[in-house]
């Protein structure tokens, strides 16, 4: 009998297990993204060509305990069962796929605020985006909300929290994003920044120095800093005078990319003063909470992604390069690919198209790539 | 074009368009025209993949009112 694993089982095991996979799509898909980690190891054969056998491919997987996965699982299913049939002991199937694989959120708590309340990094692990849930005394804020705002829906009813505030750190170029959606659904306020929206089609309030946010009785103060340089608009916040949301401007192994909404000349200046000036005048005591991760390796044991800004100034290649032409060749040359229907994407973040259910999915689908380097 | 054969896939998901189309295949001779239907986005990708891989040519694909058309020539 063959079994399902849903993405959050896949997700235990991606952080602290292990699991041998066999990835069912084509080539080009698997090559392009696909499930790692530390104890995860995975072949490639397209379902296609195992319609008439998988005689060919058994002495390359385990005895037992292999998980099958496709982009949906219709396949997964059908190569699950011929594994079974074929004698390999307990065989899985990803449930819903790549598709929920890449969908799936994981809460993990970071740390304890100063006056009571918690924040928990949501980390989309099958995509490599990170948000975060901040609460103090029964409300709660959300910062770069995924587009499947289910989860953070769930975790404020078992936790009785009310979402007072949907934040943006900027228009985002790699994921649809749900804090608008959100916003209307419980009626918590809208902040994006105002560089950011010139072309929005809705009503926000504006994320912009000196417009502190605050959660809670207790003050959990979310204090907003302009860095542009990934967007002209680009806000990292500082919670708790601990914490600093630096968005897509600093990740943990990288640097954000000034050309997603196509100014890459025009913004290196930013950028550069942004992280080695706005940045490094900041207490280096602060964790460093970005958006995105770009290696299975930067999750720590918990599955959660933060380093200390000092550490970051010390070994982050990107903090590190002392010449500006260098810098501005750093970030305008030889970058990743651009993230799958980018474009399409921002106008839906700006509100200008909107696209069904299946089509933002679609949209979303692949790796992140916000970073400068993969 | 000389279409051999029509096969509809209109309705059916990954990876049964597929599978049908590699059964329907099997019957066919070399040089030989199918015609896929198909409504499962997937199998744009899956099936130009398919056709490499199993040594046949897709000709020609093209979407009508929602509905994929494939053509294969049988290698």
């Amino acid at each position: 009998m063959i079994k399902a694993l849903s993405a959050k089982e896949v997700a235990k095991r991606v952080v602290e297990g292990s699991m041998f996979i066999l990835d069912v799509r084509n080539e080009g898909d698997y090559k392009d993204w696909r499930i790692e980690g530390k104890g995860i190891k995975s072949i490639n054969r397209p379902y296609f060509d195992l319609i008439d056998g998988v005689e060919d491919v058994l002495e390359h997987l385990p005895k037992e305990e292999v998980l099958v996965v496709c982009a949906k699982e219709g396949s997964s299913v059908m190569v699950a069962e011929m594994l079974d049939e074929a004698g390999v002991k307990d065989v899985y199937y990803l449930e819903g796929g790549m598709k929920s694989w890449s969908e799936y959120l994981m809460p993990v708590k970071l740390g304890d605020l100063k006056d009571g309340g918690s924040i928990y990094q949501f980390n989309r692990i099958g995509k490599g985006c990170l948000s975060y849930l901040v609460e103090s005394n029964g409300e709660a804020a959300i910062i770069d909300s995924a587009r499947t705002i289910e989860a953070y829906e769930d975790f404020a009813k078992e936790n009785n929290l009310e979402i007072k505030h949907m934040i943006d750190t900027h228009l985002h170029a790699d994921h649809i994003s749900g804090g608008r959606k959100l916003a209307e659904k419980t009626g918590a306020t809208y902040w994006l920044p105002p560089k950011d929206a010139e072309e929005v089609t809705f009503s926000f309030a504006e994320l912009e120095e000196g417009n502190d946010i605050t959660i809670g009785n207790t003050k959990i103060e979310i204090q907003p800093l302009y860095t542009p340089g990934h967007t002209i608009g680009s806000t990292s916040m500082i919670v708790d005078g601990q914490f600093l949301l630096s968005g897509d401007i600093l990740f943990v192994d990288s640097i954000g990319r000034p050309d997603l909404a196509g100014k890459a000349e025009d913004w290196v200046s930013d950028l550069r003063d942004s992280l080695y000036n706005k940045y490094n005048n900041l207490s280096k005591d602060l964790v460093v909470l970005p958006a995105h991760f770009g290696k299975i390796s930067e999750l720590d044991e918990k599955g959660a992604v933060s380093a200390p800004l000092g550490e970051l100034f010390e070994k982050n290649d990107g903090l590190n390069i002392k010449n500006e032409d260098e810098f501005r060749r750093a970030v305008t040359e030889n970058l990743p690919p651009q993230p799958n229907a980018y474009q399409e994407i921002r106008q839906t973040n700006m509100g200008k198209i909107d696209p069904t259910n299946d089509e933002q999915r679609e949209m979303e689908i692949g790796p992140n790539r916000c970073a400068i380097t993969e | 074009m000389n279409v051999t054969q029509t096969l509809d896939t209109k309705g059916l998901s990954c990876p049964m368009p597929i599978v049908k189309t590699k059964k329907a295949m099997d019957t066919l001779a070399s040089g030989d025209i199918l015609e896929v239907l198909a409504t499962d986005k997937g199998a744009v990708n899956d099936l130009s993949a398919w056709s490499k891989s199993s040594g046949h040519e897709l000709l020609e694909h093209k979407e009508e009112d929602g509905v994929f058309k494939f053509y294969i020539q049988k290698g």
